[in-house]
């Protein structure tokens, strides 16, 4: 059951070969037995769940036919959820529990989905590693000695070890990509303000982007469908008319032209990772494709400036958190000052903390000309040379990280080496693309992901080169084993 | 030393909005503590501000009504502090590209004098809630109901001059923006609130002094006050050699004097940086066109009109044209009366007075236009004189009824029947053989003084409600008769 494709699965509910509660009830088995070797998930809602499942059976008996109906599926612990805690990760949420649903986690509710949980993540999506958690870090089902990659790693861990076949999971500088690449699964980020962020919990508002993982392209853009839109309550979402994203799936590649950025296949890329992608490139080459040499000039700035836009933002979208109102309060605070300092002292872990006084310090007077304004610029810069491309190329294709997932622990002393995990994927964010990490095989055991990065609202054309080389690769189909059961 | 005041000032005005600059929350005043906040309102984890087009369009109709020139591109930033009544850790305002420019509009001096005062820009943002220190023993109440309300922040150029000016520009304001009805304008509940920005320079300079900041000043008669003292203590310094402090004053009404607040707060960097949760608020000329093409009529051009067309003094008229319910009240009494003059008195002097005497405003008058009306159509047609219609007026404002069945039930109504005037004409000249006796002795100017000895009684014998006129008249015959008969 838990090896079926949510299409499958959908299938075989309206079909009446297993109903919503017995699936239901085998991810939770699942979850029951094995998340303890991975620690995917932060909550588990047996009761919530089981309800739903119940309420989907009814609907599918009643010969309703929603694509999603009755499929179990986990959210980041990032989208709040009406009545079950959102921790976001964080010691300062771990009591919090919303009144009110994300527009993420309603569309999903409506649309029949049985949510089994919330996944761990990065301490308010703020890493690489899913090392952050206050909840402890996950691990990666293909070698739990390895980091499941972040923020978004529970959700990859899960939808990796089959522990539930969709996830939602939040991509700011690669959150999405980055874990899905680790992880061995299919994730998208869609285009900036394609997804509603109303109820997502804000990291980087100008950055932040919600979007689907799962084990192929055809199970993101079913996802996808159901989330994609307009929402009148986040100003910052997209008005552009919303695709069906299954529509295009099948179309052939021919005449498709790729383009390579150098500076995505030079120095610092792992060798056997580069093996992989080229040997995916070759795939989607014998399917029509055409490879085309680009050039992305200002690639090299991606890091500085995605780490002062991001903190920058982050320092005053977190500045809510302050002991008053809902969240974690220091005990017996001496005075307001007390109250703010040792709430969110006790309250924040970290790399937090590191992020808020970055980018406190990057927007102070006197310094935002120097670093906030032009990192700004540059964002343009990094933008446009996205756009010069697309002028010649259809989509965009290279690694999603340098390397493999690494061994836990081994970068977190370190976290200028932690951010360079994230060199192919931050400027994708800095230029609201949509992007795509694909299973691209495996490199000494260990997943790779090839990553696809295409124009403004083309979401429609990423999931069809993923699909069509899911169609002729297996790389997706490879599940890691499971060590004990 | 002789110095030159000058002042600048920034007003915070509540727009009229029904609900919040970002959210769907209520605006009223006055409800119960946090029953007006949303989760938007709250800063609760993932919400989102979604800007009120409304407060866009009240913006846009302050700047048209101050000739100011309207930013079709206005952003949004961030302005963070820490407070426990700033929900979100930072306010939402405009501080590079705010919705309204330069603009200006004229004040009028009780001199009769015309000043015109540039205003510098004005710009949206939220408003925060309230810290209540009060009730709570050694605790601090939030109350967010306020949190989100939609603020204009009208900054006006250092151009007024004295505390005079500084009112006289706060009402002309006020009643622009009640006219415009984008804000009840109401300073007692803290719609329009006033920090004054205020130096000193020795006369004939051009260079500005070092200015203090007095925050928060919130009638007419404390901006005032304020003024006055923050000059006195400001010209204290300069003159005793020493230097004024740039700093955020708060005025104490109560011992009517300035205090330093903490230099830590004065010394907040607020880290502005362009809002990421709205986009650029990009507004359409033909907009802003239609909007222009709707406006009511503003104060300046309904006092011309009022001068115009009910020949009005420039007084007069800009006493009533200034706020637009009571101009509005004035146009409904003439509409009815039919008579502008007399309607312009009786509204600023009866009116006005007894609302004042009451403590009232005009919306809680016991008598309204209409009523006032159907009583002065009873002066001018002769029914009761203007002295009757006084005492008609406060048995009305009493509660008693309408002009005429007070006057009826009274028995109030004019004699105007010449018999019974007659009667009582012959009956005083009867009774007064002396006063007779003078008159028809005395030349034409003494005369006319004693004629109103006679008229006096007369008006006393009709309870004073013998039509003057006629008695003149027949007062005049029977002084008149009674002078030929003493000569045949």
């Amino acid at each position: 059951m838990h090896d079926l494709s949510v299409a499958e699965l959908a299938h075989a509910l309206r079909s009446r070969e297993f109903t919503s509660t017995e699936l239901t009830r085998h991810c939770l088995q699942r979850i029951r037995s094995l998340d303890s070797q991975y620690n995917s998930f932060i909550t588990v809602d047996e009761a919530g769940a089981l309800a739903a499942a119940a309420s989907a059976d009814a609907r599918l008996a009643a010969g309703e036919q929603g694509p999603l109906l009755g499929i179990p599926l986990a959210h980041k612990d990032i989208f709040c959820t009406t009545g079950l805690r959102t921790s976001c990760g964080s010691k300062m949420l771990d009591n919090f529990v919303p009144p009110y649903d994300a527009t993420v986690t309603r569309l999903l509710r409506d649309a029949g989905t049985v949510l089994l949980g919330k996944t761990n993540m990065d301490e308010f999506a703020m890493g690489s590693s899913s090392e952050t958690s206050f909840y402890g870090n996950t691990r990666n089902p293909w070698d739990t000695a390895r980091v499941p990659g972040g923020s978004s790693g529970g959700s990859a861990a899960a939808v990796a070890a089959r522990l539930v076949p969709l996830a939602t999971g939040t991509d700011t500088g690669g959150s999405i990509r980055q874990p899905a690449a680790f992880c061995g699964i299919t994730g998208l980020k869609p285009t900036y303000g394609r997804v509603s962020r109303l109820g997502m919990v804000a990291y980087a508002s100008s950055l932040d982007q919600g979007g689907p993982m799962a084990r192929s392209a055809e199970d993101c853009a079913l996802l996808l469908n159901a989330i994609a839109g307009l929402d009148p309550l986040d100003s910052t979402s997209s008005a552009h008319p919303v695709e069906d994203y299954t529509a295009q799936l099948r179309q052939p590649l021919t005449g498709l032209r790729i383009g390579l950025p150098r500076e995505y296949f030079g120095e610092g890329l792992d060798t056997a990772t580069g093996d992989r992608i080229h040997a995916a490139l070759a795939l989607l080459e014998q399917q029509g494709a055409t490879l085309v040499d680009i050039t992305l000039p200002h690639t090299g700035l991606s890091i500085p400036t995605y780490y002062i836009i991001a903190p920058a933002e982050a320092s005053t979208n977190l500045s809510r958190y302050d002991g008053v109102r809902y969240g974690y309060r220091c005990e017996a605070p001496r005075d307001l000052h007390d109250l703010y300092t040792r709430s969110r002292q006790e309250g924040f872990g970290d790399e937090v903390k590191r992020r808020i006084l970055v980018g406190t310090f990057a927007l102070s007077a006197g310094y935002y000309d120097a670093y906030y304004r032009k990192a700004q610029q540059v964002r343009r810069l990094i933008r446009q040379d996205f756009l010069d491309a697309f002028a010649s190329v259809d989509i965009i294709a290279g690694p999603t990280t340098p390397g493999p997932a690494f061994g836990l622990g081994t970068k977190t002393s370190d976290p200028l080496a932690m951010y360079l995990e994230d060199v192919y994927t931050l400027a994708v964010n800095l230029a609201g693309l949509p992007a795509m990490s694909v299973p691209a095989g495996l490199a000494a055991g260990l997943p790779v992901g090839l990553q696809l990065i295409g124009p403004h609202f083309d979401e429609a054309r990423l999931l069809n080169v993923a699909h069509q080389l899911q169609q002729v690769s297996d790389w997706h189909r490879q599940t890691p084993g499971e060590a004990s059961e | 030393m002789n110095w030159e005041v000058v002042i600048g000032l920034e007003v915070h005005l509540q727009l009229a909005t029904e609900s919040k600059i970002f959210s769907g929350a209520a605006t009223r005043f006055g409800a119960e503590p946090n029953t007006q906040a949303c989760a938007v309102d709250l800063a609760m984890p993932g919400m989102l501000p979604v800007l009120n087009e409304q407060a866009v369009r009240y913006a846009v109709m302050f700047g048209l009504g101050i000739g100011a020139e309207i930013g079709l591109r206005s952003v949004f930033d961030r302005k963070n502090y820490f407070y426990p009544d700033l929900p979100k850790g930072y306010q939402i305002s405009q501080f590079q590209e705010p919705i309204v420019g330069r603009g200006h509009f004229d004040i009028q001096l009780e001199d009769g004098s015309v000043r015109r005062i540039g205003i510098t820009r004005a710009h949206l943002e939220e408003d925060a809630g309230k810290s209540l220190h009060e009730d709570f023993h050694n605790q601090t109440g939030i109350d967010l109901n306020r949190a989100g309300t939609p603020l204009l922040e009208i900054v006006s150029e250092p151009d007024l001059r004295s505390a005079e000016e500084a009112v006289a520009y706060l009402k002309t304001l006020h009643s622009l923006v009640t006219s415009l009805g984008i804000s009840d304008g109401n300073m007692a509940e803290g719609s329009m609130r006033c920090d004054i920005n205020l130096s000193l320079r020795p006369a004939g300079s051009e260079a500005l002094g070092t200015r203090a900041e007095i925050k928060n000043v919130n009638s007419f008669r404390f901006v005032e006050k304020a003024i006055h003292h923050e000059i006195e203590r400001q010209a204290d310094i300069l003159e005793a050699g020493g230097q004024v402090v740039q700093e955020t004053r708060l005025y104490d009404a109560e011992r009517d004097e300035t205090r330093s607040m903490r230099s830590k707060e004065v010394a907040n960097d607020y880290r502005y940086f362009p809002e990421p949760d709205l986009l650029p608020v990009v507004i359409e000329q033909s907009w802003v066109d239609s909007i222009r093409a709707s406006l009511p009529e503003l104060p300046a051009a309904k006092r011309e009109r009022f001068i115009a067309d009910y020949g009005l003094s420039a007084y007069d008229a800009s006493v009533l044209a200034a706020e637009r319910p009571l101009a509005d009240f004035y146009e409904a009494v003439v509409k009815d009366c039919g008579d502008a003059k007399i309607a312009a008195n009786w509204v600023q002097v009866e009116l006005l007075g007894q609302l004042n005497r009451s403590d009232l405003a005009l919306s809680q008058s016991p008598v309204d236009a209409q009523a006032l009306a159907a009583l002065l159509q009873r002066i001018l047609d002769g029914s009761i004189s203007g002295k009757i219609g006084k005492q008609v007026f406060e048995a009305m404002w009493a509660g008693e009824g309408d002009a005429d069945s007070i006057i009826e039930a009274r028995g109030l109504r004019q004699v105007s029947d010449s018999g019974a005037l007659e009667a009582m004409v012959s009956e005083v000249i009867r009774a007064n053989p002396e006063q007779v006796a003078q008159y028809l002795a005395a030349d034409e100017n003494r005369r006319k003084k004693l004629s109103g000895f006679f008229v006096g009684q007369i008006m006393k014998l009709s309870k004073g409600q013998a039509n003057p006129q006629m008695v003149n008249d027949l007062l005049n015959q029977q002084l008149a008769n009674a002078g030929g008969h003493g000569n045949t």
